[in-house]
Formats: C-alpha cells, sequence, structure tokens
C-alpha cells in the first residue's frame, strides 16, 4: 500500500526540481492530496500539469491510489 | 467482451462529447452520486446553473476505460466543455474559485438553452440535466 511520503519521493523523483507536499487524505492509504511545486510546470495548463504527475503512476492511480487529488503550481 | 463493442463504446463517448457542449462523467448520477468528487463537481455546475448531461461510467467497466484511453485522464469525473477536457474535480473546483469556469461556461453560451442533442444515449445512458 503506497503512503504520502513514498507519493512525494515518487512526485519528486518523476519532476525534476519539483517539491511535493503529500497528505493521506483519509488515513486509509488510497485517497492522498498532494501541493506540487515544479519550474516544468511553467507556460503548461493546469490539464497539462496534472497529467505530468498522473504519468508518473499510470495504472496505479484508479488502481492501489484510488485518488490523487492535486494542486500544481509553477514558483 | 470483443474489440467490436469496445470500438462502439469508445465510438459512443466520442458522439457524446461532440454532441454535447457540457458533459461531465461520474460515478452515479447527479440526484445520487456514488463518489464525492462527483458529487462535488455537479454541486459546483449545479451552483452555476449550467445544464450539463451527464454519463455515469459505473454500469460498465469499459466507458471508464475507453474515456481514459481517449482522453488521457486517469480519474473520474471528467468534465468537458465544447469538446475539450477542462478537468476533474480538483481543476473544476480551482476554476470554480476563480471565477474561470463561470467565465468559460458563460462564453460557451450555455445559459441558452442549446439543444440537448444526446448521441447514442441508449449506449452511454446519458441523461440531459437543466441543473
Amino acid at each position: 500500500m503506497p503512503d504520502a511520503a513514498t507519493i512525494k519521493a515518487r512526485i519528486e523523483a518523476g519532476i525534476p526540481g519539483a517539491t511535493a507536499d503529500v497528505d493521506d487524505w483519509t488515513g486509509g492509504g488510497d485517497h492522498f492530496r498532494a501541493t506540487v511545486v515544479a519550474e516544468a510546470f511553467n507556460g503548461l495548463s493546469r490539464i497539462q500539469q496534472h497529467r505530468l504527475v498522473y504519468e508518473i503512476f499510470g495504472q496505479e492511480i484508479g488502481g492501489p491510489i484510488h485518488a490523487l487529488s492535486l494542486t500544481t503550481l509553477s514558483p | 467482451m470483443t474489440d467490436q463493442q469496445d470500438n462502439q463504446i469508445r465510438e459512443a463517448i466520442t458522439d457524446a462529447i461532440a454532441s454535447n457542449d457540457v458533459i461531465l462523467f461520474m460515478k452515479g448520477s447527479p440526484e445520487a452520486p456514488a463518489c464525492g468528487f462527483s458529487a462535488r463537481t455537479v454541486g459546483i455546475l449545479q451552483s452555476l446553473d449550467t445544464r450539463f448531461a451527464a454519463v455515469d461510467v459505473l454500469p460498465d467497466p469499459r466507458i471508464r476505460q475507453e474515456l481514459s484511453a481517449l482522453s488521457n485522464w486517469p480519474t473520474i469525473p471528467q468534465l468537458f466543455v465544447g469538446g475539450e477536457l477542462v478537468g476533474g474535480c480538483d481543476i473544476v473546483t480551482e476554476m470554480f474559485e476563480t471565477g474561470e469556469l463561470a467565465e468559460l461556461l458563460g462564453a460557451e453560451g450555455h445559459s441558452e438553452a442549446a439543444d440537448p442533442a444526446v448521441a447514442d444515449g441508449a449506449t452511454l445512458q446519458i441523461e440531459n440535466r437543466l441543473s
């Protein structure tokens, strides 16, 4: 089962220069909430920014990770 | 399940997105959402008096598979306006709070009584909602 620290580490590894704050929203290990700040988001639409994060997890979103709620920001 | 059936579902989804200016793919129905994220998104659309079509993805897992393959977006709900993916609950909420959503929906003229023209409602069980 994923935990918030693992998800944070994977986001930060998957998007160079990103910093992520991740909460386990329900404490159940399947609904997470993340705020991600990354230079890589500059010039991208929100959809494109969220896709960059979702792509790190692929099929896990909707599977073991039931929900990953995102707020994305460029620094 | 055959490839042909999957293609039919994909075509029905594509048609539904093309024929409805505002369409929400969700879990459950606007009256009885089956997930908090779908419920919140419906609530936002209703608070803006938006007329929207709703598709429940739960009756057949292939609807969700084909939709996500088509939209390159992994989660439900998914809101489309004017044929374009706007986003899921997070983006819709953020755009609602900044006023961008009202602007987008207003600019597309959805408060006008547009023809709801439902494509192949039998396959996808599309419901048209007047908030």
